[in-house]
């Protein structure tokens, strides 16, 4: 297997990491991704890393990469799933994704990203109409 | 009881991730401890590839008052000049983080880190069951 699969869901771009990544799988992500983004204007970025029984530097390096280049190019990502141990392993070796949101599920991952994009839509809505339900179209 | 695994190549350090992870359980870790050991065994095995030019490893089942999982990192490469230097936290001679041996001090039982410069490096990490 060459390439994660990157799945598109709206504005969002989805992706499950299933694999063992090794380091070029890694970095061809980056270049998927990115590539994506701009294809499809998607505004968010949702990393599932929940099947991942490590994450050593090279893997946080590459979230910490992936989250900088979305945000250039004006997505926002959200990393969920972390297994507990992941956890506590990343911060005993110092590493603790500065930079990378993160969610404990992919539901609430999603919420954070509505959230997160949900500031020009509301603007849109109040220019269109005076009393639109924003709850609602949210 | 040992094996030793190449890494000679970066698809190597998954390999090595799968091993170190099987002797770990056969041990008995935690799954926390074996996390820990299997983090710590990439981020040596990454070192030893990208800054010792490739090398191997040894992994041996020890066995004191508690079972353990003893990981010997050996290449050949340039050594580490400074090796107070290396082991700072943030400190990198490449492009990574600087994380790699100081965290993996902190995530180990012991370690043990010689090296000659022009002669190589050898990295070695213990971690035992609780």
């Amino acid at each position: 297997m060459d390439h994660i699969p990157i799945l598109r869901m709206g504005e969002f771009l989805l992706i499950t990491v299933q694999v063992d990544m090794h380091d070029r799988l890694a970095i061809g992500l980056q270049d998927d991704l990115t590539e994506q983004i701009v294809r499809f204007n998607s505004r968010g970025v949702l990393i599932d890393i929940s099947s991942l029984d490590v994450v050593d530097s090279f893997i946080g390096r590459m979230l910490g990469n992936i989250a900088a280049m979305s945000r250039v190019l004006d997505a926002q990502t959200v990393v969920v799933g972390m297994q507990p141990a992941v956890a506590i392993t990343l911060v005993e070796l110092g590493l603790s994704l500065p930079g990378i949101r993160t969610a404990l599920n992919v539901e609430r991952g999603m919420e954070i990203l509505r959230e997160e994009t949900s500031h020009s839509l509301i603007e849109i809505i109040d220019e269109s109409s005076e009393d639109a339900g924003v709850e609602e179209v949210l | 009881m040992s094996d030793t695994l190449p890494i000679r190549a970066p698809e190597d350090i998954v390999l090595v991730r799968t091993a170190v992870r099987k002797a770990a359980i056969a041990a008995k870790l935690g799954l926390v401890d074996q996390t820990k050991l299997v983090t710590a065994a990439s981020e040596i095995a990454r070192n030893t590839l990208d800054y010792g030019k490739g090398g191997d490893v040894i992994i041996e089942r020890v066995q004191a008052a508690k079972a353990g999982i003893r990981l010997t990192f050996q290449d050949q490469g340039p050594g580490i000049p400074n090796l107070d230097l290396a082991l700072t936290d943030g400190w990198t001679s490449g492009s990574g983080m600087g994380l790699g041996l100081s965290g993996t001090r902190r995530l180990m039982d012991e370690f043990d880190l010689a090296s000659k410069p022009g002669e190589g490096t050898t990295v070695i990490i213990t971690k035992w069951s609780r």
